[in-house]
């Protein structure tokens, strides 16, 4: 079974490792750049897949050739096999739907189409949710969303899921797929081994890559806008139809607020409370 | 659809008795991998059998403790390095080439040279350390099984038998869905779960049990080589200790050299504690602070980890028939680890059993029945003499000298006496002969005589007076406790029966708690309510060692914390 991940560098946003400037913009210099967090649920179910299937893992990313790092550590982290960048300056300031074009021709270039592409929640920097989807949707395959477990009918050809609707009340939706399809994970995916022929597997698959990573070079493709054949009016900058006006920093809140402390049983007290909520409410202010 | 997260966890609800039938199935299970396990999967795997081993720790080794030294004997049916070569030069430590005994009584000491009996019939000994002994032997098992089709995982915890129609036919996991197997060899140590599931052990008695307490302490190679007159690296140093520094608890401490720590400990007879009110770590701290040991401290100490464990009596508890249809059980779950006076063997049996259960179930197999192998392994067991070494026969004779019998008294007093203390002057010689005497040591009654009265006589009759001041001071159960606090995930262990009266010896025995102390597992507590005060104890499995020590004193339901949980030993 031939497995697709798709993953993405962002800015390390954890407390001593990101930097912003005064008046609240990314320093994206002297931020570190990480595997997107959420990526993490959708390689280890491309990883799930592989061990209780068998076939490869190809992890697939979009951006400056820096992120070479990130696929490396995501080979170690879930044993991939191949490693694949897009990038070229023509791709840089892509939106999520030019960055969806410049995927799924990637996609379509590898020698052997995967059968599933898996993709994060969304992006800790962008916070969409939009290029899984839409890259499912260039791809013209079926796509199950926000899946928290997985496993796939070789003979039947499909992908049997739980995915998590949250709303009021959260439901568990059971839902199948024919292959090829996408698979976008939910943060609550975890990965479950349950017999010990899929653990075995799951520690050799480790051995094995601990070789392949000292030469992990060797197992990965750059494309460049020219080698995947691409329109420059359709990726990067140009082929983004996403204008992002302006970037509002979220004030922080002030230090010191007045408290009104008013007691469960005061019911006068919370009538009052309740009176200038509505109020507040009203004037939407 | 063949495994999903939300539908595989529902699989154990049916209490371990199976009512699928497609399961996953391996021709054998070993279950632990510590010198028992590793012999037997060693041994399997070179009979081609495909074997799955489960390990509960995060490591092999990382649950195991022991004192310790490995012994191979010339008339074992298989040792330890026979089924893994290079075993001497990558896993242990130092040789145990000398061998002491010191009679201790108060500031008094006469030393015994027991190296006839340490090294009658011994190939080799050596000190271990159990995380770096068992995690080696762990990397050579998953290499052999592997190529049969099995292999070893670790983090998985074994928590039951499963069964069909009320025969064993696999085992069930905390962490995987229920196996089944042709053979299950349960290694998995002196708390077996499987051996109590199988009926074949229990915790019932204290007087079954010992309890081990050892402190592994830095030093480095050169210091330990010059403080004990070693020559080199391939040169090592046992001692043992006996009389009057443990306050009449009847159990004695060791010393071990390893390449750059020394293993320090104490054992002593659980009943014993359990009756003393004795606390564990002091008598270890009696040992670390008696003068004696400053010949080696000489005023330093650094302690890399204190640890516990229990140790079955075999005398009394070595299952002479540990075998239930498909289960088989090797080592100390099944009580075979043998301690007779200052002798002390456990890993050396559990070798013999685990390649003894391996044969068996070779021989069944040849035979065309499988379920021929419990009755193949204990004949085995009988023939190999491995039984006559766990039970002598010479002890039941003088087992009936118990602690509260009146000749226990009289020997006590006799032995107190002018009379007594004239034999030992005159009988010199031939009291150091009599402990290197195998036949004499396997007849030692586990009274307070023999492990306290004559060595403090001895002491006090023969010894020399040791001048030192040994002016470490050793951790206390805070600092000690601090290192050994894990994730225990879910409380493992639950008391039944919180009164005083039922459960507080726990508070004292449990080597991670003290009556004053306010920290650690068990601790008591006054409470009052309706104007009457009752006393109970309460239980935080945070720092528990997994000894097993409160199973047995104490009423509780008592498991192992799930796969990768609990606590975790660097040095073991």
């Amino acid at each position: 079974m031939k497995l697709l991940a798709l993953t993405k560098g962002v800015p390390d946003f954890s407390e001593g490792a990101v930097s912003f400037d005064e008046d609240g913009h990314l320093e994206r210099g002297d931020t570190p750049t990480v595997m997107n967090p959420n990526d993490e649920q959708a390689l280890e179910a491309a990883l799930q897949t592989k061990v209780r299937q068998g076939g490869t893992v190809g992890l697939m990313s979009m951006g400056p050739p820096g992120y070479q790092d990130i696929l490396e550590e995501g080979m170690e982290s879930v044993y991939a096999d191949e490693l694949y960048l897009c990038s070229d300056r023509e791709m840089a300031a892509a939106d999520t739907w030019a960055t969806a074009i410049t995927v799924a021709t990637g996609i379509e270039q590898m020698d052997e189409t995967p059968d599933i592409v898996f993709a994060g929640f969304k992006t800790a920097d962008g916070e969409t949710g939009h290029t899984g989807p839409q890259t499912c949707w260039a791809l013209d395959r079926p796509l199950i969303t926000h899946v928290i477990s997985m496993d796939v009918d070789p003979e039947a050809e499909t992908v049997r899921a739980k995915r998590l609707v949250k709303g009021d009340v959260s439901e568990i939706e059971t839902v199948e797929a024919p292959l090829p399809c996408a698979i976008v994970t939910d943060p609550e995916f975890e990965p479950v081994y349950r017999k010990a022929e899929h653990r075995l597997r799951h520690k050799d698959l480790r051995e094995e890559t601990q070789e392949r990573v000292k030469n992990a070079d060797d197992h990965l493709t750059v494309w460049s806008q020219e080698e995947l054949n691409l329109d420059p009016d359709y990726i990067g900058l140009d082929g983004s139809p996403t204008i992002v006006s302006g970037v509002d920093p979220i004030p922080k809140a002030p230090d010191e607020r007045e408290a009104t402390v008013i007691e469960a049983e005061d019911e006068e007290g919370m009538r009052e409370v309740l009176g200038e909520i509505t109020q507040y409410a009203a004037e939407g202010d | 659809m063949t495994e999903d997260a939300n539908d595989s966890a529902a699989v154990r609800t049916d209490g371990g008795e199976s009512t699928m039938s497609e399961h996953e199935h391996y021709e054998a299970i070993v279950v632990g991998c510590g010198p028992g396990g590793a012999a037997a999967a060693a041994a399997l795997a070179e009979n081609d059998v495909e074997t799955l081993v489960l390990e509960r720790g995060v490591d092999a080794g990382s649950k195991n403790v022991s004192g310790g030294l490995i012994y191979a004997e010339e008339a074992a049916p298989y040792t330890i390095d026979d089924l893994f070569p290079d075993f001497r030069e990558e896993a242990t430590e130092r040789p145990a080439e000398e061998y002491k005994m010191h009679n201790v009584s108060g500031n008094k000491v006469a030393s015994f040279d027991l190296e006839e009996i340490h090294h009658g019939g011994t190939e080799w000994c050596d000190a271990v350390l159990r995380r770096e002994m068992d995690s080696w032997l762990a990397d050579r098992v998953h290499e052999r099984t592997r190529e049969t089709g099995g292999g070893l995982l670790t983090d998985v915890r074994v928590n039951g038998l499963l069964r069909e129609g009320g025969e064993i036919v696999g085992v069930t996991c905390d962490e995987l869905d229920p196996i089944t197997a042709d053979v299950i060899v349960a290694a998995d140590g002196v708390n077996s779960e499987l051996a109590r599931d199988a009926g074949l052990m229990n915790w019932d008695e204290p007087e079954d049990w010992f309890q081990g307490v050892k402190a592994v302490v830095d030093m480095d190679r050169e210091t330990i080589e010059e403080r004990f007159d070693l020559d080199g690296p391939d040169d090592g140093a046992a001692h043992l200790f006996s009389g009057d520094l443990f306050e009449g608890v009847r159990g004695g401490g060791f010393l071990y050299t390893n390449e750059d720590s020394l293993s320090i400990g104490t054992v002593f007879h659980l009943d014993s504690i359990a009756e003393e009110r004795a606390e564990p770590q002091d008598l270890l701290d009696a040992l670390l602070t008696h003068p004696l040991l400053d010949q080696w401290f000489q005023g330093e100490y650094e302690e890399l980890e204190y640890s516990a464990k229990l140790v079955p009596d075999s005398k009394k508890v070595a299952n002479p028939s540990p075998h239930s249809g498909r289960l088989l059980l090797v080592g100390d779950a099944a009580g075979q680890m043998q301690a007779q006076g200052p002798i002390i063997k456990g890993m050396n049996h559990a070798v013999s059993a685990g390649g003894l259960a391996a044969e068996a179930f070779q021989d069944a197999k040849t035979r065309g029945d499988p379920t021929l192998a419990g009755d193949l392994y204990e004949q085995k067991l009988e023939g190999e003499g491995v039984m006559d070494q766990l039970r002598p026969t010479r002890y039941e004779a003088t087992s009936w000298l118990s602690e509260s019998s009146i000749a226990t008294s009289i020997g006590s007093a006799v032995m107190n006496s002018p009379i007594g203390r004239f034999g030992v002057k005159t009988f010199d010689g031939l009291l150091e002969k009599s402990f290197n005497s195998p036949f004499v040591l396997g007849m030692i009654p586990d009274t307070k005589i023999s492990y306290v009265t004559v060595p403090t006589v001895i002491g006090d009759v023969l010894g020399e007076p040791v001048s030192a001041d040994n002016e470490i001071e050793p951790p206390d159960l805070a600092d000690r406790i601090g290192d050994l606090t894990y994730d225990v995930g879910d409380p493992h262990i639950e008391v039944l029966d919180n009164s005083y009266e039922a459960s507080g010896t726990a508070v004292t025995a449990c080597p991670v708690s003290a009556e004053d102390f306010g920290g650690g597992c068990y601790r008591s507590e006054t409470v009052e309510s309706n104007g009457s005060k009752e006393r109970v104890v309460s239980l935080d499995t945070q720092p528990c060692v997994e000894c097993g020590t409160c199973a047995v004193v104490a009423d509780t339901h008592w498991e192992h914390p799930a796969g990768g949980k609990g606590v975790e030993f660097k040095q073991g």
